[in-house]
């Protein structure tokens, strides 16, 4: 699960062009959105073609995002739970 | 309405690795690909603007030459004051071209939101917008090539009808690392006059 965590918060540095952000700046519980790492709308559908391409998961109801992004520890649990690749 | 004349407060163009301003090069890296001579312009303004790095590269391209011209007037612009006209002639056919090869593969089909929305030329107006707080006119125009003749005419208009206090004018060309802007401000007091031969001979510098 730890070795999850680096990869997405590579992953979602390197997708949504985060310029001034690194791994290390991100911790498992920050907010992704909101007053944590700022993210945006378009970033929310960048992770959900993120989710498709890398792990095999696609998300029939987009509002399920609210609470999968929530943080980093969040969308790894989800992602350990779900992937089928 | 009113005919009086206008002029050409300040101007910047931005070609080749190179930022001039008001006829001056302020700004050069060694020759090097548009993403990086775009970074390092904007490490060079001292912009704190993470957004830029979303932006495709004609924004980005528009984006600096406003705020080469607009940095200075910020905190003299009036709410709705500053309209932007702008135009080029490849309209978004960059970033048009990217999206389509992300989605041209059936067996690896992902198409990416962050790119399908700069996929109108448009976009960068927006982008400078928000960075300026503008709620004003603005249009995006496709021309086969520079028009000073339509952009001093459509500029004058908007200032003489009171549209518009200023206008932004540019000229925002980008497509397969080749580019070019040529971006100006029109207000009703300055040195420079506002008038087609000084436009064709600025953009030709």
């Amino acid at each position: 699960m730890e070795a999850l965590k680096q990869e997405l918060k590579s992953k979602i540095i390197e997708v949504l062009n985060l310029e001034d952000v690194a791994v290390a700046d991100i911790n498992d519980n920050d907010a992704l959105f909101g007053d944590g790492l700022g993210l945006d709308s378009i970033d929310a559908l960048e992770l959900i073609v993120m989710l498709d391409k890398d792990y095999g998961i696609k998300l029939v109801d987009p509002k399920e995002g609210k609470v999968i992004f929530k943080s980093i520890e969040t969308m790894a649990a989800y992602i350990d739970e779900n992937r089928v690749k | 309405m009113t005919a009086d004349k206008k002029y050409i407060k300040s101007f910047c163009i931005i070609q080749n690795n190179q930022v001039w301003l008001n006829g001056e090069v302020v700004f050069e890296t060694e020759p090097t690909v548009f993403s990086d001579f775009s970074k390092k312009t904007y490490q060079f303004l001292e912009m704190n603007y993470p957004k830029f790095f979303k932006m495709d590269n004609l924004s980005k391209l528009a984006f600096l030459g406003s705020e080469l011209l607009l940095k200075t007037e910020s905190n003299s612009l009036e709410e709705n004051s500053t309209a932007l006209v702008f135009a080029n002639k490849s309209s978004s056919l960059d970033t048009d071209v990217k999206y389509q090869n992300s989605i041209s593969d059936p067996e690896n089909y992902y198409p990416s939101p962050a790119v399908f929305v700069y996929t109108l030329p448009n976009i960068c107006l927006g982008e400078i917008s928000i960075r300026h707080q503008l709620k004003s006119e603005n249009s995006f125009f496709i021309f086969a090539n520079y028009n000073p003749v339509f952009m001093e005419k459509y500029s004058n208009i908007l200032l003489e009808t009171e549209k518009a206090d200023k206008v932004l004018c540019g000229w925002v060309e980008y497509y397969n690392e080749d580019y070019k802007a040529f971006l100006y401000l029109v207000d009703r007091e300055g040195e420079l006059e506002h008038n087609q031969e000084i436009l064709k001979k600025l953009y030709n510098k």
